[in-house]
């Protein structure tokens, strides 16, 4: 019905028009992927709204505006600086690598964004699915477009806002009751969401020049609002309309005070419901396809958590010179310098108005109390011989860690493989709630392709590494691999794949532990420890207990590095 | 932009019960709100500031002193007379330091005259009013420590930078969180009087009206706004009839046990549970007029009071609200 854009390029542009028409209503947009497409509609933004640089190292004073501490310094007197919110008012703050914005930036940019002091357009450069910029964020923004594919470059022009939506009718019953049954077919929960998708409709109606909305309108939002907020397939059809829509017309409907209405209504949603399916990113459309939702934490804000858990609780300055790796504390140092000014000025003779005098005793340095988050990652396998044999079981032991990762608030990850792959069930997480359930989900059945799993663990860890945590592995197995790393069955080449990614886990210098799950413990489990110079446990002879104890023996004491 | 109206927001009614019950009666201990991100848990937690009678407090004082607090802390407040303001409501950023909230040596006036001033931070502004925190599950732990700590005692103790100060913060904690993204501690769970869970609206025709609703608000802020003002106000009588009335209601001899019993039933771990859940059905019966606390209080508050003390078994997946709702049954009938 609706022709697919053909590119991407021609969405954003349309987005970014809607944002310039009413940026206090639309708040701003994600513009996703490095591409020259975005560098041109970036360009073309800032030439109808001035867009205001905010790089990722902003502090609070400079965000929010407060003293300059040079300059109040020089001048020995107190001098304000405004932030880069006020500065910006009227236009829009402009955020490059917006993936790595540091979680306190996003909260006080989340706040101003409901206040109504900024518009925010964030630039998201991340390549790895993991990375994304604070949901936070990225939930109070209208739009967010995919860049990344555009073969466009060149110019961009966007004509200058015209029209205004206080002009345009508000949305009737119809249009309200169609755009809140796509948002639920869509699995858009969000009350944001569906608000930004009426006003979306209201400005599209605005851009072209009409009273009121229309049924393209309303498609246009769905694609530019709903469509990239998607977390499920739209239903097939009218059958799987949700329950409380009427059945579509068939024949006539023989009320005719409720036919018009009826008619309407299953008609629009169904054209928006396939307006979005153009709209929805072909990965997302394939991991649904396939059953799965898509991760939420992957579009929420883990990234900010961990930043959170890695920064360690500031102990405050103390006393000593900045040197040995010790950094200076520049403003508890001043803190220190400031009372004694007074006294200081006198004894020197100098006029009140000369500059701070600093004495090597009001120097302080900085200390950290830094706990490297820990994250636990469990590879579970869950192929059919371990299956048959103690899955529950594995599946028990992997509940119990997890419920201790509650209370000392250390992070899991979930790894399982079965069959021809290995999949990461849960990026590293402190939510118990998802664990638990994505376990409980867990499947059993197929081959044992051990590489594979000691590979995707392998990758968890590195990456968690990589933040500057600590990472720990607990493999669940029979080991016996009868798949190899290229998938294809066969036993020698299995076992020796598996041994040799389990000595590149070595090599890594990653702590890990093997529980043998199987009923009948081989010699396969302890030789898979001894190349992964881990340690191993056989869970026939083991509790529940001794299984805690053996994890929390391989577990890194979270002791700063 | 304007506040919402609170007596505007559709639905949600165990959020807007908890928060009013927590403004008739503050030392109930604040209020966990967990939900997705979208369901108005920001927007009813504002709202709510923006309604509720305004406090006599010392004139041009930071932190908003009453005249109790002028007798307890004469240090630091002054004998200004008393005037009267809004409700302090503080919006906590996530980002917030621990100066920023506890408050720290004023640099502007150590700079200028070379004095050792205490500048109060959000825990004073906070004081005798709100402090919201949203997303308090991605609060770093030392600072959520120290928040709980503060509003447990009632008082905030500065002694950094050569400062030692004392001032009063009692204050109604409001967190929000969502329980996918990080869950916070069981021990600092337990401080929060009240728990709400939120949950998106799934009726079409809800979320319908929440979109008409904020569309008009959109359009016309002062008008919305003047249009609710009415309805609001009703509940601000409300809220201060519910207060004034709060001292002479006592939960008889019959509530007290009931409230035993059901936190024995659901196993709520330590006292605090009981204390809550009396406190709650006490500032519900004051809310409604009643003339003295029933059962019927009790169990329509128990679900909030207790839902977050249960001892989390992590094999069972049976939410803390059905074995609540199943301990009612089996004890009341």
């Amino acid at each position: 019905m609706i022709a697919e854009p053909a590119d991407p390029l021609e969405d954003a542009v349309l987005a970014a028009r809607l944002f310039a028409l009413a940026p206090a209503t639309f708040k701003g947009l994600t513009l996703r992927g490095n591409s020259p497409a975005r560098e041109a509609l970036v360009a073309g933004l800032r030439e109808i709204l001035p867009l205001r640089r905010l790089p990722g190292h902003v502090d609070d004073e400079r965000l929010l505006g407060g003293i300059d501490l040079a300059a109040s310094l020089s001048a020995g007197k107190p001098i304000r600086q405004s932030g880069l919110i006020e500065e910006a008012r009227g236009g829009a703050l402009i955020a490059g690598m917006a993936e790595r914005i540091d979680g306190s930036i996003a909260g006080r940019l989340a706040q101003a964004l409901d206040d109504g002091q900024t518009a925010l357009v964030l630039l998201d450069d991340a390549t790895e699915t993991e990375e994304v910029p604070p949901a936070s964020l990225t939930e109070r923004l209208a739009f967010a477009c995919d860049l990344a594919a555009s073969r466009r470059w060149q110019r961009v022009e966007l004509a200058p806002a015209a029209g205004a939506l206080a002009n345009v009718t508000p949305l009737d019953d119809a249009a309200l009751r169609a755009l809140a049954a796509t948002a639920e077919a869509l699995g858009v929960d969000s009350l944001r969401a569906l608000i930004f998708a009426g006003e979306t409709a209201l400005g599209l109606a605005a851009l072209s020049g009409r009273q009121a909305a229309d049924k393209s309108d309303l498609s246009g939002a769905v694609r530019l609002v709903l469509a990239p907020r998607a977390t499920r397939l739209p239903p097939q059809e009218q059958e799987a309309l949700p329950e409380d829509q009427p059945p579509p017309p068939e024949g006539q409907q023989d009320n005719s005070e409720d036919a018009d209405r009826d008619q309407r209504e299953p008609d629009l949603s169904d054209m928006m419901i396939e307006a979005a399916k153009a709209a929805i990113p072909a990965g997302l459309l394939e991991s649904l396809a396939q059953g799965k939702a898509p991760c939420r934490s992957s579009s929420s804000g883990t990234g900010q958590k961990r930043k959170a858990a890695m920064r360690g609780k500031p102990l405050g300055a103390r006393p000593g010179m900045p040197r040995g790796g010790a950094k200076l504390a520049l403003i508890d140092s001043l803190r220190a310098a400031v009372p004694w000014q007074a006294v200081r000025r006198r004894e020197a003779g100098a006029d009140p108005d000369a500059p701070l005098i600093m004495r090597k005793e009001d120097l302080r340095i900085r200390r950290f109390e830094e706990r490297a988050a820990r994250v636990t990652i469990f590879a579970v396998d869950a192929s059919g011989s371990a299956a048959a044999a103690r899955l529950a079981e594995a599946k028990g032991a992997v509940e119990l860690m997890l419920g201790q990762a509650y209370v000392t608030r250390s992070e899991v990850a979930l790894v399982a493989f079965r069959g021809t792959s290995a999949e990461l069930l849960l990026p590293p997480t402190r939510s118990l709630t998802r664990a638990r359930r994505t376990l409980a989900e867990l499947p059993g059945g197929g081959g044992t392709p051990l590489a594979l799993g000691l590979n995707a663990a392998r990758e968890v860890a590195e990456a968690v590494i990589a933040r500057g945590r600590s990472a720990a592995l607990v493999i669940l197995t029979d080991g016996r691999a009868n798949i190899a790393a290229d998938g294809s069955p066969g036993r020698p080449q299995a076992a020796a794949d598996a041994e040799a990614s389990a000595k590149a886990i070595a090599a890594r210098g990653i702590d890990a532990l093997v529980v043998d799950i199987s009923a009948r413990p081989g010699p396969e489990g302890a030789a898979l420890a001894n190349a992964l110079g881990g340690r191993f446990l056989a869970l026939p002879r083991a509790d529940a207990r001794m299984l805690q104890a053996a994890i929390n023996a391989v577990q890194p004491t979270g002791k700063a590095a | 932009m304007a506040r919402f109206p609170f007596s505007a927001i559709v639905a949600q009614d165990e959020m807007k019960l908890a928060l009013l019950i927590a403004a008739v009666d503050p030392s109930i201990g604040g209020v966990m709100v967990f939900g997705d991100r979208g369901t108005g848990k920001s927007t009813a937690a504002r709202a709510l500031a923006g309604l509720l009678p305004p406090i006599m407090a010392a004139e041009g004082c930071p932190y908003g002193c009453s005249k109790d607090d002028q007798a307890r802390y004469p240090d630091v407040c002054g004998t200004g007379k008393m005037v009267k303001r809004a409700v302090p409501f503080v919006d906590m950023p996530l980002g917030a330091t621990e100066d920023r909230v506890i408050g720290s040596l004023d640099l502007e006036r150590a700079l200028r005259s070379g004095e050792k001033a205490f500048e109060p931070g959000l825990l004073a502004k906070a004081h005798r009013g709100f402090l919201y925190i949203d997303e308090i599950n991605l609060l770093e732990d030392h600072l959520v420590d120290l928040l709980l700590d503060v509003a447990a005692s009632g008082e905030n103790v500065v002694e950094r930078e050569g400062l030692s100060v004392r001032h009063p913060a009692k204050f109604v904690l409001i967190g929000s969180g969502n329980p996918e993204e990080g869950e916070l501690r069981p021990q600092l769970l337990d401080r929060f009087g009240l728990s709400v869970e939120v949950r998106t609206p799934k009726d079409i025709e809800v979320r319908i009206e929440i979109m008409r609703l904020v569309a008009a608000n959109e359009a016309d802020p002062q008008g919305f706004a003047a249009r609710w003002a009415e309805a609001d106000e009703t509940i601000l009588k409300r809220v201060a009839k519910g207060k004034a009335r709060l001292a002479k209601l006592a939960p008889g001899e019959d509530v007290l046990r009931d409230a035993a019993e059901l936190c024995l039933a659901v196993g709520a771990d330590g006292l605090r549970g009981e204390l809550t859940l009396m406190r709650a059905a006490r500032a519900l019966a004051a809310l409604d007029g009643a003339k003295k606390v029933t059962r019927k209080h009790l169990i329509a508050i128990a679900p909030s009071a207790l839902r977050h003390r249960l001892r989390r078994d992590v094999l069972d997946e049976t939410g803390s609200t059905v074995r609540i709702t199943r301990a009612i049954a089996e004890l009341f009938g």
